[in-house]
């Protein structure tokens, strides 16, 4: 035993290893999600997220634009791919040398910039790297319209909002996330309420019964909520509630309250017996020394537990899909991004990840708010 | 402000673990009792039946002449002052002082006024703003004193509340305690500590709980000199009381013994009855009443084993003739440290010598005198 308190392990090269391995593991996947969620939808299809601060060579398909001259039986067209207008808005600054061309879209960059090469209707191409181009066809541009071309061009980085302004502006996010709100904060304050005061008589009022309460709580612990879903929800019908706020308000609160119970117990029971004999000596009666006693003294065990229940209601699907109506007015944030986002732009990475970041967003700053009180409450409630 | 009256209090736990029982004592107002005892002698559990945070499981107890056995902590008109001190840790010293006003619902003058009335006694009134974790031990200990003064209570029940400071400090609490319990005569005050010094300097009388009874009430000073039995002779005064085994020789107003390794015979002042003569008896002389003689008769000799100087007085460990008996001390004034090793006689004057018949002093033979049972130490 005397080598216990104080002795450096001499494992505690792999304990850091896998700190920062665990660490890695967790920070990698959430950097490239935020790197993405700047990033221009063809870019992300283009690289990978880590060679994003890189120029991408991305393949454009535009159709050769330019003046028209008739020679023989060839149409001649020349102009200047960067001046096309499908591939206009994206050149407005710089235009990139051109790398490479094609004349199909399944091969964009078959020939080199310069190359003249063969038309399939006998014509010849051409494309410079510095977007010249001349195209010469039998067919008529006027009446067929211009032909395809495609080619390959380095376009710088390309960092900015406009999935954030997608995912905020449109799409009904901003009621999905005051849905979100609308369930998490009652869903958070009601089991603290409840769990506090069974907390305390579970910690310092003696009745018949008290062991047995506390071994159900523990034990409700173990109960996985999947199983109370349908049950529930026949319940929440029969009794009027059906789905609603209300509804889940009461589910979040049912299904957090074993946790509460238990965590906020267990801290109170560490507090110092002394000072709550002595608020009953001077008279306090038990409510006021929950009150005035108890209650001041356990906020980091609240904290902690609010920290958790937050994090937990925020990031839920499940129990809103079921206890919430299924009309996309009562949607919440993980519902709109799970379902809706996925199923219909479930191409789009930047936006679903510019969605993630939304989402994620209140739950951070809950938590690094509040994390000093995580750590030491949970050390405090578990532990002591 | 109020007297007391245990009868036949007793404390059972689940029925059948008994703690204390037949606690018959009277506490008159104006009294500074001190419970002292050895460790799990119960004093604590005592105390805290009379607070009212300990059922009273048989017995009754009254405080002015009511029984208030099933009265809540609240309402018998006491004041605790807890070891840990227990202040509120989230509020000031004020708030501290003023909850249980506050509880009762006093006006917020009378609390101020109270406040800053307590907070003068205790020199706590620059303090009154501060949270208790920003005060010394000695300045909390004060702040939960100045909680139970606000409240002007009937009895202050005090649980070894010096027990957490230092030692410097607690020598200065002592003294304050002392000096507020001279600022309200009237007040009826309960100690408990396991500390001697604290019971003999502050105890107007001491009550020594042991081995779940009370052995022997009485003043500071009685205990010491005519203690009823052998466990309360070694348990107050250090270091403990020698026991020495002896025999009367003779009978009467003094008793003359003859010690089993002592020499002649030696004069006790305790008186004994014709009858004696040739009774086995236990005398007991504390440390610091021995003197060294080179007299025919002497109480005790023995060989030196270790001898710890202190300036003051000199104290002298000597060899056990077997490793369980008792260990036998002498205590003597000035520096002797030339005895180490050498055989020592040693004596005491009449009156300092206790006598001892199966435990009980000859004095209180007569007396039912409570026999814990457990060792002093």
């Amino acid at each position: 035993m005397d080598n216990i308190a104080g002795q450096k392990s001499s494992l505690s090269w792999a304990v850091n290893i896998t700190v920062v391995l665990l660490v890695l593991i967790w920070i990698i996947p959430t950097v490239g999600l935020l790197v993405s969620s700047f990033r221009d939808r063809d870019q992300i299809s283009a690289s990978a997220w880590w060679e994003s601060p890189f120029p991408v060579e991305q393949a454009f398909r535009a159709r050769a634009e330019g003046d028209v001259t008739q020679q023989g039986d060839l149409y001649v067209i020349t102009g200047n791919v960067y001046e096309a207008s499908e591939v206009a808005s994206s050149f407005t600054n710089s235009r990139p040398p051109i790398s490479a061309f094609g004349l199909t879209g399944r091969e964009p960059g078959q020939f080199q910039a310069g190359e003249e090469v063969e038309n399939r209707d006998g014509g010849t191409v051409i494309i410079n790297s510095d977007g010249t181009f001349t195209f010469s066809t039998e067919e008529d541009p006027e009446a067929e319209g211009f032909p395809r071309i495609y080619f390959l061009a380095e376009t710088p980085p390309d960092f900015d909002l406009q999935n954030y302004d997608t995912v905020l502006g449109g799409d009904g996010m901003g009621q999905a996330f005051i849905n979100t709100l609308t369930v998490t904060i009652p869903a958070t304050i009601i089991p603290i309420l409840i769990a506090a005061f069974a907390a305390y008589a579970l910690a310092w009022m003696d009745f018949p019964g008290r062991g047995l309460l506390i071994a159900a709580v523990v034990g409700l612990l173990v109960v996985p909520l999947q199983l109370a879903l349908v049950p529930l929800l026949k319940l929440h019908q029969q009794i009027g509630i059906g789905q609603s706020f209300l509804g889940i308000w009461l589910a979040h609160t049912g299904f957090g309250l074993p946790l509460a119970v238990y965590l906020l117990r267990n801290y109170m029971v560490g507090l110092p017996r002394d000072i709550i004999e002595s608020a009953k000596v001077d008279g306090a009666t038990d409510f006021q020394i929950f009150t005035r006693i108890i209650l001041p003294l356990s906020f980091p065990a609240l904290a902690s537990f609010a920290i958790f229940q937050f994090l937990w209601t925020w990031n839920d699907l499940l129990v809103a899909k079921v206890f919430l109506p299924s009309s996309d007015e009562s949607w919440v944030m993980t519902v709109r991004i799970a379902d809706d986002l996925l199923g219909s732009r479930g191409g789009d990475w930047g936006i679903l990840a510019a969605a993630a970041f939304v989402s994620i967003a209140v739950p951070l700053i809950v938590f690094f708010t509040m994390q000093r009180y995580l750590v030491r409450g949970l050390l405090a409630g578990s532990v002591k | 402000m109020a007297n007391l009256k245990l009868k036949d209090v007793e404390k059972v736990y689940g029925g059948t673990v008994r703690v204390l029982s037949d606690i018959d004592l009277d506490i008159q107002q104006g009294e500074l009792v001190v419970f002292v005892g050895p460790s799990g002698c119960g004093k604590s559990t005592l105390l805290r039946m009379i607070a009212g945070l300990e059922k009273i499981t048989g017995g009754t107890l009254e405080i002015d002449g009511m029984v208030v056995n099933d009265v809540p902590p609240s309402e018998r008109g006491i004041a605790m002052v807890f070891q840990s001190y227990a202040l509120y840790p989230h509020m000031t010293v004020r708030d501290n002082m003023a909850f249980a006003l506050k509880i009762a619902g006093k006006s917020k003058d009378e609390i101020d006024q109270r406040v800053k009335a307590a907070a003068d006694k205790l020199q706590l009134t620059n303090f009154l703003d501060r949270l208790p974790k920003a005060l010394s031990g000695g300045q909390r200990q004060r702040v939960a004193i100045g909680r139970s003064i606000v409240r002007d209570p009937k009895v202050y029940l005090f649980d070894e509340p010096l027990s957490n400071l230092d030692a410097a400090l607690r020598v200065a609490t002592r003294i304050e305690i002392a000096q507020l319990k001279e600022q309200m005569p009237d007040s009826t005050m309960i100690y408990v500590t396991h500390d001697q010094v604290e019971a003999m300097t502050l105890a107007s009388r001491i009550v020594v709980l042991a081995g779940g009874g009370i052995a022997q009430v009485g003043a500071p000073l009685d205990l010491y000199e005519k203690p009823n039995s052998t466990f309360v002779a070694q348990f107050i005064g250090s270091p403990a009381m020698n026991l020495l085994d002896g025999e009367i020789v003779s009978t009467g107003q003094t008793t003359t013994l003859k010690l089993a390794k002592g020499g002649g015979t030696i004069q006790s002042h305790y008186p004994s009855q014709p009858g004696d003569e040739g009774a086995k008896v236990q005398v007991g002389i504390r440390p610091e009443d021995m003197s060294e003689t080179d007299g025919e008769n002497f109480a005790y000799h023995g060989t030196v084993e270790i001898t710890e100087a202190l300036g003051e007085v000199t104290l002298l460990y000597f060899k056990k003739d077997s490793p369980d008996s008792q260990q036998i001390i002498g205590k003597l004034s000035g520096i002797h440290q030339d005895l180490r090793g050498r055989d020592v006689k040693l004596t005491a004057s009449p009156e300092k010598v206790h006598v001892f018949l199966d435990g009980i002093s000859l004095h209180h033979r007569h007396e039912g005198v409570f026999l814990p049972g457990v060792q002093p130490h």
